[in-house]
């Protein structure tokens, strides 16, 4: 087993919140006693990620995603727990350890909006002391991948939003980082831009053998890239594992797509989701499926029956709802 | 250092760049800062007049190059202003520039160096129109032109190093713009931008010791018109040294402090 390259321990970012009740007499009160809430944006999470492992870190909006990564990028101090890149305390923002990450987030601009590109990369070299002859290498390898060629000439602020998002990925990696979150990058993107970029970080982490932390509303992203899933929901760890592992612990049920040679009623077998003439879906629970499927083959007669997993957007639905429910009641 | 000092070549070169791409703006800017020298200037050379010819030594004459070389100080004093700090620190674009291995205050340090290179340029021919209205008295020596473009660079400093200390108070409450006004007012008194130093009541020239605000205006403009002698000249490039030591010493110290306390909100 090789060294984690980020490790986090019982890492915990707390929040105090001012609470005020509305009204003027709770104002007035306000003016000689706050009150405050501890918020527990982030709540004792640990895990460890080795080197080259690509990372999905999924919850829903405020699970304390974002929170994690600024930590272990060194913008927040943490409440308590530790988290460890690199062998460095992201915290201090050692520049040794600066040189050697990045942080993209989907929604936030990096590079100048009145200059073109090329200038912007050429402030990147400057920042972070790259030779000459290794930086221009890199920005030509990625203006060739990410098909920047005629963009790089234009001011930015004439660039399509895909455009731009591609530059600020291009930007961010000139320094070739060792670590890369990435906070929603494809948010707002089309599904082609989106695609475009998956395949750079795919591209990247094999060719430089990045490790990579990455969030994502778009499941097709976790999917393309992450092998692995952290998930997280209201700053708890929840699952920590393959993605695969995620499907078969949280999916309880299996769709059985059916084409018949006639037409039927097939609702005994189990819960009909859609029926178009003989293309049949059902849903049964995962143990039965076995059972369910000789059932259908020896009993109808079947040109063509499949069994597949829901799709993970419906999994992760269901995750995060299981654990509102639960949370609710406690 | 070799680093650090690509770094400030290419951010200056960007920042010329991106000011020359505003330069109608920047120059509608700076002439619009014309008027406020320009009343002074009336005033003062009214009441020089009315007192025979001159106020406190400063004649017509001296006034106008006081207030004309005024103009380029006050360019030189402009910098990432405590505002900026304020939404930087409140809006979170501060987290941007903390994950550069660079210090931000590097980078301010070096886009309005950058900057400051586009307004003396622009300044030149504003200078020479006002010369000819006003038809100012100015003879300086070689030293006191060297000492004058060592100073400029100097109160841009101090100004640097005082207002992003004052700025980064931002760390810790939202209330920071009646301290910044406070601060202002104070300045415009205590700097010479209001009325020459010597022209001020006693006092308030003996109070002007105790702050940087003099070294940012008063000295540099007054190595140029004054009648300093060569050791009053390095004398006072001594003083600003030290108000640029203190102030980054001041500000480093506030911004360890405040920097743990940053939340990076929004981005």
């Amino acid at each position: 087993m090789t060294t984690p390259i980020i490790q986090v321990n019982a890492l915990s970012k707390h929040y105090q919140v001012p609470i005020r009740a509305e009204g003027l007499k709770a104002a007035a009160r306000s003016l000689f006693q706050r009150s405050y809430k501890t918020v527990k944006a982030v709540d004792e999470i640990s895990f460890e990620i080795a080197p080259g492992e690509v990372v999905g870190f999924l919850g829903p909006n405020g699970a304390g995603k974002t929170t994690t990564l600024k930590m272990l990028s060194g913008l927040l101090h943490p409440s308590a727990g530790s988290g460890r890149v690199l062998g460095f305390e992201p915290a201090r923002r050692a520049p040794d350890f600066l040189s050697q990450i990045t942080l993209v987030m989907g929604n936030r601009a990096q590079l100048s909006w009145d200059l073109p590109a090329l200038d912007s990369f050429n402030l990147q070299r400057a920042i972070y002391g790259i030779p000459r002859a290794e930086f221009e290498r890199t920005r030509d390898e990625f203006i060739e991948l990410l098909e920047l060629k005629e963009l790089v000439n234009k001011p930015l602020r004439n660039l399509s939003l895909g455009e731009r998002m591609k530059m600020e990925i291009a930007g961010a990696l000139l320094h070739r980082p060792k670590v890369l979150f990435l906070d929603e990058p494809t948010i707002g993107l089309d599904v082609t831009m989106q695609r475009r970029l998956r395949s750079f970080v795919a591209e990247y982490n094999q060719r430089y053998g990045a490790t990579v932390l990455l969030t994502s509303h778009y499941m097709a992203d976790v999917e393309a890239l992450c092998k692995r899933v952290i998930v997280i929901h209201n700053g708890k760890l929840l699952f920590d594992g393959g993605l695969t592992e995620l499907v078969e612990r949280f999916s309880a049920f299996k769709t059985i797509r059916v084409t018949l040679a006639g037409s039927a009623d097939l609702s005994q077998y189990g819960e009909v989701l859609e029926q178009d003439g003989a293309h049949i879906s059902l849903r049964v629970p995962k143990a039965s499926t076995p059972q369910v499927t000789g059932r259908i083959l020896s009993e109808q007669q079947v040109d063509d029956l499949t069994v597949e997993d829901p799709p993970i957007d419906d999994i992760i639905e269901k995750v995060f709802s299981q654990q509102s429910a639960q949370g609710d009641k406690g | 250092m070799r680093h650090l000092l690509d770094f400030y070549l290419t951010l200056m070169k960007m920042a010329v760049l991106e000011n020359f791409q505003y330069r109608v703006q920047n120059y509608l800017y700076m002439i619009g800062m014309i008027a406020e020298p320009v009343i002074y200037l009336v005033v003062w050379s009214s009441v020089a007049v009315g007192q025979g010819g001159a106020v406190d030594g400063y004649t017509p004459g001296t006034l106008a190059a006081y207030y004309i070389v005024w103009t380029l100080v006050r360019n030189m004093n402009i910098v990432f202003t405590p505002y900026g700090w304020e939404a930087r620190i409140q809006q979170g674009q501060l987290s941007g520039q903390l994950l550069r291995p660079i210090h931000p205050l590097h980078g301010d340090v070096a886009f309005f160096a950058g900057w400051k290179v586009v307004v003396i340029i622009l300044w030149l021919p504003l200078a020479a129109a006002l010369t000819l209205i006003f038809k100012p008295t100015l003879n300086p020596s070689l030293l006191q032109i060297v000492v004058f473009f060592v100073a400029i660079w100097g109160a841009y400093l101090i100004r640097t190093m005082m207002f992003s200390a004052l700025g980064m108070i931002s760390f810790w409450t939202t209330r920071v713009s009646a301290i910044f006004q406070l601060v202002f007012a104070v300045e415009l008194v205590l700097s010479g931008r209001l009325v020459p130093m010597p022209l001020m009541p006693l006092w308030v020239q003996n109070l002007a010791n105790y702050f940087p605000f003099q070294w940012t205006f008063y000295f540099p403009i007054n190595a140029l018109v004054g009648t300093l002698t060569p050791a009053e000249l390095l004398g006072g490039l001594g003083m600003q040294l030290f108000w640029i030591v203190l102030g980054l010493l001041l500000a480093r110290f506030v911004w360890n402090m405040g920097i743990r306390r940053f939340s990076a909100v929004g981005n």
